[in-house]
């Protein structure tokens, strides 16, 4: 059974969107909307990331509870690299990168809560379809966020 | 009304009666010092400008001046009374300093010039600008006071002549969300009920709607029904202690930001004791399963802890809710300025319709407006929507405007949203918004976080276009200031937040050369060579009637059919309410008495947004929800606001509108009554706090945020404790700093934070973090 590496991939793909929507809220302070926003979307994650380090418990897994809150050694290579990318172009086009960054990773999240999903229902563990059930909503409305923050930029970044 | 002190007495005498009856008249009347009725030359028909209540009056004209006003009592919003406002501020009209010729900005100051000096240089660097960039370097940032054939032949120049995207309306500070709620639980705007349900409620919810200051006449109308047999019970959510509140059967005192939790509470009593009408519920909405699963979580105990409202309070209020039989909601800047401002809004709609009751007399939702003519921003599209309800995201729609307006539909922005006016502020910040005409309204006060509003509107790059009868504290940082014509000086409609159209003549000349705003539109459009696909002129009309008759053809069909209404209809007697149309000749008292919605996917106005993260929802999410003709029931958990008190800033700092003013005060700061009775800004603190901070009445305090700072005086109240409040009417237009303090603030925008709802974008003026200290210098 593969459920304990899938509890972890989620954990590890949901902790990294949350620790993408706090930076990219500290780096858009000025796009006020992307500030607030993103600090409570980053909110939701951080919130699943301890309900699935619980939960993992019981398939072996110790996942840490806080991971969504931390900031790892391959964020701050993601983070130099980006401070480059700022300085070559604009403000608003390193918020369309990093929104669409956004998107990417919460439809790498929503993924993961699918394949969480299916196997819950293939061992008829009701606690763990329930928790891939009441969370991957918000993961889904995250997406929609991200794509509609895209949609609503993109023409006057790109046209102006 | 001859003899009564309306500044000591704002509501007048008592006329009182029973529900079901009519309203009693009463006609106020104030003339200039030594003119008396029989001098009166001609009354001209109009309504107020200066509250959003629609109030219908007579302009009193002597000699081809305005010397007064008479209530009219023929009219279905106010029976002949008039607010503490109407009878005083038209004396504004004829300052001395109201704008006479266009300025324009040379060597760093501004100087008088001729109109086609002024045009001409807002036509050129338009075309500069279209030439450099495109139609995303302009926007247009208008007003709720304006006429609705202006704001409609603005919507037509800028979406469909220019073509760009940035249109909104300072609406957007005051009532944005009320229209979001409504797209979102009837996916169209719209307003529900009339002001008649006064006259039949047995319950009168006002949930942060001080009505008493905001629309003066409408609470006399709640004071006479109080007066009467079998009065109403009021219900007031309110962190002060409003004149409501004092006439309230229970008021409850929420922590500003969080009115969600308390709605939900709310919910969920009236849920769990089955107070719901299974039947409408069936018949007429989807979502209540959701709705009912989402407030399990918020049983009075949890609600009283978030908000510091007693448990038993909460049970008690939602006992009466769910009692009523014939239940008015009303709401107001209390909700629409504050935390989750649409969901909070749309948790007032749920109950209404979970309870069944709308469309019915007594049953209704008023949710308001703050300015006169803001109904009207909302439905031509001036202020961030399309106009007459149509729905951005329905190609059809657009399809259809473009046919009304002769266009391709590609000439009409409808990628995204319109921008509302946050966003168009950090595009005017990042550089790409060049060139901004802002037309009757004052963001250098209104807008939050003033002092990087002024580093914005001052930048040398932004070309800066005021439209104004006075030289705000915006039209001093302006490039271009055009003087313009107002209330009482030309002629147009504008409907209130019950759907009543009124009819405003001009009663004498504007002064000087100013012109109305509807002619400084048009001139624009000719000037700029503005055409449609046929190469006619793309703006038909040439005066207000012509310009109604257009905006009526834009209407057909749609949820503000204005069709059957003429300028000469609505002469003589009482405002008209829309829809009128064949179907309804007569006009429409109350929307939805079938139990029929907007809602269908082809014909309502909007899909939805998230309510937490404000994103759009497209055709097909929508319609998976099957709402056709339904109204959809919309749950939202309570979200904590973005700032918190702290050790260092411990207070909630909350802002509103006061009696005697009306937003920035250029008008009523300028009528001798209104400013001797509200001359300066103040701090209301309560008594606990006051004792701790060691204030005492009258002192001179300094408000901190972390964005910057006031002085003003204390006035202790019993507002409840932890909480601030700051009118927000008082700029600098009339002190030494001109635009901007001069040493100490006064502006209760200087600590305001820079946040808005997510769905309805409205800014949020009710949730900042301040610190309260005495102080004794540093006066202005």
């Amino acid at each position: 059974m593969k459920i304990g590496l899938a509890l972890e991939e989620l954990h590890r793909s949901e902790a990294e969107l949350a620790r993408e929507l706090l930076k990219i809220s500290e780096r858009h302070k000025v796009d006020h909307e992307v500030f607030h926003l993103a600090r409570d979307l980053a909110g939701w994650s951080q919130r699943h990331v301890r309900e699935i380090a619980e939960i993992a418990k019981h398939y072996g897994q110790d996942l840490d509870p806080d991971a969504g809150t931390k900031r790892g050694p391959v964020d701050a290579l993601v983070e130099k690299g980006s401070e480059l990318a700022g300085h070559l172009k604009s403000p608003g086009l390193l918020l369309l990168r990093d929104v669409r960054e956004v998107y990417i990773k919460a439809a790498g999240v929503s993924v993961d809560w699918e394949l969480l999903a299916q196997a819950a229902q293939g061992i008829k563990h009701k606690d763990l379809l329930d928790l891939a059930k009441r969370n991957h909503p918000d993961t889904l409305r995250q997406m929609r966020w991200a794509n509609s923050k895209l949609k609503e930029s993109a023409t006057q970044i790109l046209v102006s | 009304m001859a003899g009564t002190d309306r500044i000591a007495e704002p509501w007048g005498a008592r006329r009182p009666y029973g529900p079901g009856e009519t309203w009693p008249e009463r006609v106020d009347t104030h003339l200039a010092e030594g003119v008396s009725p029989e001098d009166v030359d001609r009354w001209v028909q109009t309504a107020s400008l200066l509250h959003s209540n629609g109030d219908a009056m007579d302009i009193a004209v002597k000699d081809g001046r305005i010397v007064g006003v008479r209530g009219r009592a023929a009219d279905r919003v106010n029976h002949g009374r008039l607010g503490v406002k109407d009878l005083y501020g038209w004396q504004a009209n004829s300052a001395p300093d109201r704008l006479t010729r266009p300025l324009i900005r040379e060597g760093g100051r501004l100087v008088e010039t001729d109109w086609d000096t002024a045009m001409n240089r807002i036509v050129q660097r338009t075309q500069e600008l279209l030439e450099e960039q495109g139609p995303s370097a302009i926007g247009f940032y208008t007003t709720g006071q304006l006429f609705a054939e202006e704001y409609y032949t603005l919507g037509v120049v800028a979406h469909g002549g220019l073509g760009t995207n940035h249109v909104d309306g300072n609406t957007r500070l005051c009532t944005a969300t009320a229209a979001a709620a409504l797209k979102a639980s009837f996916a169209s705007d719209g307003q529900p009920g009339s002001y008649t349900d006064v006259d039949h409620a047995d319950v009168i919810a006002l949930y942060g709607h001080n009505v008493a200051e905001t629309q003066s006449v409408l609470w006399m109308r709640m004071l006479d029904r109080l007066a009467g047999p079998n009065p109403p019970k009021i219900i007031c959510v309110d962190p002060r202690p409003t004149e409501v509140a004092r006439h309230a059967a229970l008021h409850l005192a929420p922590l500003p930001g969080t009115n969600v939790a308390l709605m939900n509470g709310l919910l969920h009593e009236i849920v769990a004791n089955d107070w719901v009408d299974h039947a409408y519920i069936e018949a007429h909405t989807v979502g209540f399963e959701e709705l009912a699963k989402r407030v399990q979580d918020y049983p009075p105990e949890v609600v009283a802890e978030i908000c510091d409202v007693p448990a038993d309070q909460i049970r008690e209020a939602a006992s009466i809710l769910g009692h009523a039989e014939r239940l008015l909601s009303t709401v107001l800047q209390g909700f629409y300025q504050s935390n989750q401002a649409t969901a909070a809004a749309v948790q007032v709609n749920n109950i209404n319709i979970i309870r069944g009751m709308l469309g019915k007399p007594g049953c209704g939702i008023l949710q308001m407006n703050g300015q006169p003519t803001a109904e009207n921003t909302r439905e031509c599209g001036a202020d961030g929507d399309m106009p007459a309800f149509r729905n951005w995201t329905n190609d059809a729609h657009v399809k259809d405007l473009a046919k009304v307006w002769n266009v391709d539909p590609m000439d009409i922005p409808h990628y995204s949203p319109p921008t509302h006016v946050m966003q168009m502020m950090r595009y005017a910040e990042d550089g790409s918004i060049r060139m901004l005409w802002v037309s009757g309204t004052n963001p250098a006060v209104s807008l939050p976080e003033l002092p990087r509003i002024r580093s914005i509107l001052q930048q040398e790059r932004l070309f800066l276009v005021v439209q104004d009868i006075f030289l705000s504290e915006t039209a001093q940082l302006a490039d271009v200031v055009l003087p313009a014509a107002t209330w009482g000086e030309k002629t147009g409609t504008f409907t209130n937040v019950d759907r009543t159209v009124h009819l405003s003549e001009k009663a004498v000349d504007p002064p000087g050369e100013a012109k109305a705003d509807l002619e400084i539109f048009i001139d624009y459009a000719h000037r700029l060579g503005l055409k449609d696909k046929d190469g006619e002129p793309l703006v038909k009309w040439h005066d207000a009637e012509s310009a109604f008759e257009a905006w009526k053809e834009c209407s057909r069909g749609r949820p503000c059919d204005y069709t059957g209404l003429t300028f000469e209809k609505l002469r003589g007697g009482s405002g008209i309410q829309w829809p009128c149309n064949d179907e309804h000749p007569d006009g429409t008292e109350r929307l939805y008495e079938d139990g029929k919605f907007f809602s269908a996917p082809d014909y309502c106005e909007s899909y939805g947004r998230d309510l937490v993260t404000g994103a759009p929802l497209d055709e097909t999410e929508y319609k998976a929800l099957n709402p056709s003709g339904k109204a959809i029931l919309k749950a939202a958990a309570y979200v904590p606001a973005h700032e918190l008190p702290s050790e260092d800033f411990p207070f909630i700092l909350i802002t509103g509108r006061t009696l005697y003013h009306f937003h920035t005060r250029t008008k009523t700061g300028r009528t001798p009554e209104l400013q001797a009775a509200a001359p300066d800004v103040w701090v209301e603190i309560s008594e606990a706090d006051a004792a701790v901070v060691g204030i005492s009445e009258g002192d001179l305090l300094e408000v901190a945020s972390p964005r910057g700072s006031l002085q003003a005086k204390a006035r202790i109240t019993r507002i409840r404790k932890g909480v601030v409040f700051v009118p927000f009417h008082y700029g600098y237009w009339d002190t030494e700093g001109g635009h901007e303090p001069d040493g100490a603030g006064r502006a209760a925008n200087e600590l305001t934070i820079t946040d808005w709802d997510a769905c309805s974008k409205q800014p949020i003026f009710k949730t900042a973090a301040v610190s309260v200290k005495r102080t004794t210098g540093g006066i202005r």
